[in-house]
């Protein structure tokens, strides 16, 4: 008998499967559940894009492409980047496409992290940026970005969180679940802090198109004074609504590019090349469907955030992405009692705020990924919830 | 502004003022005023639900009849197409461009009632030259609803 336990890379096992799965196992096996748990775009990817997928389908272009994707799909993401925020990449030596932004994370980082490296993650956060760190033998530490300051991060709080074995800070803004972005007056800030060190910044711009408000989105990269120590990542699953296609892309400096598209070579080969037929319509022709798309997560946004603080859960207004974040703290029961009785009591299934890291707790995350009619009944039902807690 | 509250109303009639003035970072009075106006100058001209009759018992048939029309000096095609559209069996009346003049839709109980409608009402009109008539077979969508099928969200209930 193989003995398991001794055998399998203990870096891995000793990654703990997300605490919530046992919660998210029960939503599963019920019925009839209003759901504003899920992180991806409910529209259908504009049917221009899929048209393109196909038509390079029937063209029988289903080779692989070259290793760092189709070269006129990097000479588009260039322009793009160009055309919506003065950003330069040169796309035969600073562009990489990836499958989805994920792949970008994780060969980013193992481009940069040597084993005891630590990185910088602010939590409340997408899941993957501690156990890839992991995984690539690096250390994490992180920062827990508050409430009162629009869960951005302070030029205090990082500068506390650097040691002499930083290695790299991960800024994901526009950022899931809090809705929180760092402007160009944040960021300027922080580069105060880092200005003196090699610490590297690993932007994960995937929600770029998702920002609401006066202010466009800034890329961390379009800042003069980062340019040179940012990996920008990006990619088409939100802005576009095509998770399904896996396509992302990762743009810095030559000399990391070589080295992660290296990684990038030998575990992926090149992204499919389908996807990236049809991403070059997506950036081509798809401006009038982008905006469609945001007018609507924007009226969404508005009605969500409207529900919650009428219900009682102070909801600050996101500014980013598609989820709402409320505090659920005045009902004196933690995010998981919360999550958990919710779905019993009233089967709406919403995410507790600790699914994103410990300093998620006292806050849910709800996503507007949804009908306004869905979302309308949803609210409803918390309401109900939230004045029987009270009764 | 009313071109974007309009657009609401199209999709959902029933959004109740407060939904659209948070929608539309607007206040409610506002909407509501607005509302108004829009009744009041016959823009807005009713609310409907939409239904998916061919699942109900009572459901009923409708066909789209081409009508080609000799125009009269004076009226051109108005004075036939206010003769057409006061029947209660007709649901829509539209001047076409192309070869044929008014595109008519008209509902009846049973194939026949439309039949005999078209027959008796419609063909009889003294400056309709030709009737021809298209009976529906099956409603797919209904002003922007899909009728086939519920949408279905193939998500799941969570995705972090």
């Amino acid at each position: 008998m193989i003995d398991y336990g001794k055998i399998l890379n203990t870096t891995v096992t000793e990654i703990k499967p997300s605490g919530i799965r046992k919660f998210f196992d029960i939503a599963e096996t019920m019925e009839d559940v209003i759901s504003l748990g899920v992180g991806e775009p409910d529209f259908q990817t504009p049917w221009r894009i899929r048209k393109a997928g196909i038509n390079s389908l029937e063209r029988g272009k289903t080779k692989y492409s070259a290793n760092k994707g189709l070269g006129v799909l990097r000479v588009e993401i260039s322009r793009y980047l160009e055309r919506k925020y003065n950003l330069k990449y040169n796309p035969d030596t600073e562009i990489l496409v990836t499958v989805g932004g994920s792949e970008a994370i994780d060969s980013a980082i193992r481009a940069i992290v040597n084993f005891g490296d630590e990185v910088i993650i602010p939590q409340p956060s997408y899941v993957c940026y501690e156990p890839i760190t992991r995984l690539a033998g690096g250390v994490p530490v992180i920062i827990e970005t508050k409430a009162e300051n629009d869960f951005k991060v302070t030029p205090e709080e990082l500068r506390n969180a650097i040691s002499d074995k930083t290695k790299a800070l991960i800024l994901p803004y526009p950022c899931n679940p809090t809705g929180a972005v760092m402007e160009k007056d944040d960021l300027e800030a922080l580069y105060d802090v880092i200005k003196d060190t090699n610490i590297i910044v690993i932007s994960d711009e995937i929600y770029s198109e998702l920002t609401y408000g006066d202010a466009p989105h800034t890329p961390v990269a379009s800042l003069e004074c980062f340019y040179d120590r940012t990996i920008t990542i990006n990619g088409f699953s939100k802005a576009f609504s095509m998770t399904g296609w896996r396509l992302g892309y990762c743009c810095g400096p030559k000399e990391i590019l070589d080295q992660i598209t290296k990684i990038h070579q030998f575990n992926i080969m090149c992204a499919p090349t389908t996807s990236q037929y049809a991403a070059i319509e997506a950036l081509r022709n798809c401006d009038e469907d982008v905006e469609r798309m945001h007018e609507e997560y924007d009226r969404r946004r508005k009605l969500i955030v409207n529900g919650f603080n009428k219900i009682g859960l102070t909801c600050r207004e996101p500014k980013g992405a598609f989820y709402a974040f409320p505090c659920i703290k005045s009902t004196g029961l933690t995010s998981e009692e919360f999550c958990e009785r919710l779905l019993r009591e009233k089967k709406v299934a919403v995410v507790p705020g600790t699914a994103f890291g410990q300093g998620g707790e006292g806050f849910i995350r709800a996503s507007y990924c949804y009908s306004v009619e869905h979302i309308i009944k949803a609210l409803k039902r918390i309401e109900e919830f939230v004045n029987e807690l009270n009764a | 502004m009313k071109s974007e509250l309009l657009k609401l109303l199209c999709r959902n009639a029933r959004y109740t003022n407060e939904e659209l003035a948070v929608m539309l970072g607007i206040d409610e009075k506002t909407i509501e005023k607005t509302i108004e106006e829009l009744e009041k100058d016959g823009i807005i001209r009713g609310y409907k639900a939409v239904i998916d009759w061919d699942s109900l018992d009572d459901a009923y048939v409708s066909a789209i009849v081409e009508l080609n029309v000799v125009p009269k000096a004076d009226l051109g095609f108005e004075e036939v197409a206010e003769k057409v559209m006061s029947y209660h069996e007709v649901e829509s009346v539209y001047l076409m461009s192309g070869s044929y003049d008014l595109n008519v839709v008209v509902k009846g109980k049973t194939l026949q009632d439309v039949a005999r409608f078209v027959a008796r009402e419609l063909a009889t009109i003294d400056s309709v030259t030709s009737t021809t008539t298209h009976f529906v077979m099956r409603r797919y969508k209904e002003m922007d609803v899909h009728l086939c099928d519920m949408e279905h969200d193939d998500r799941g209930q969570f995705l972090l």
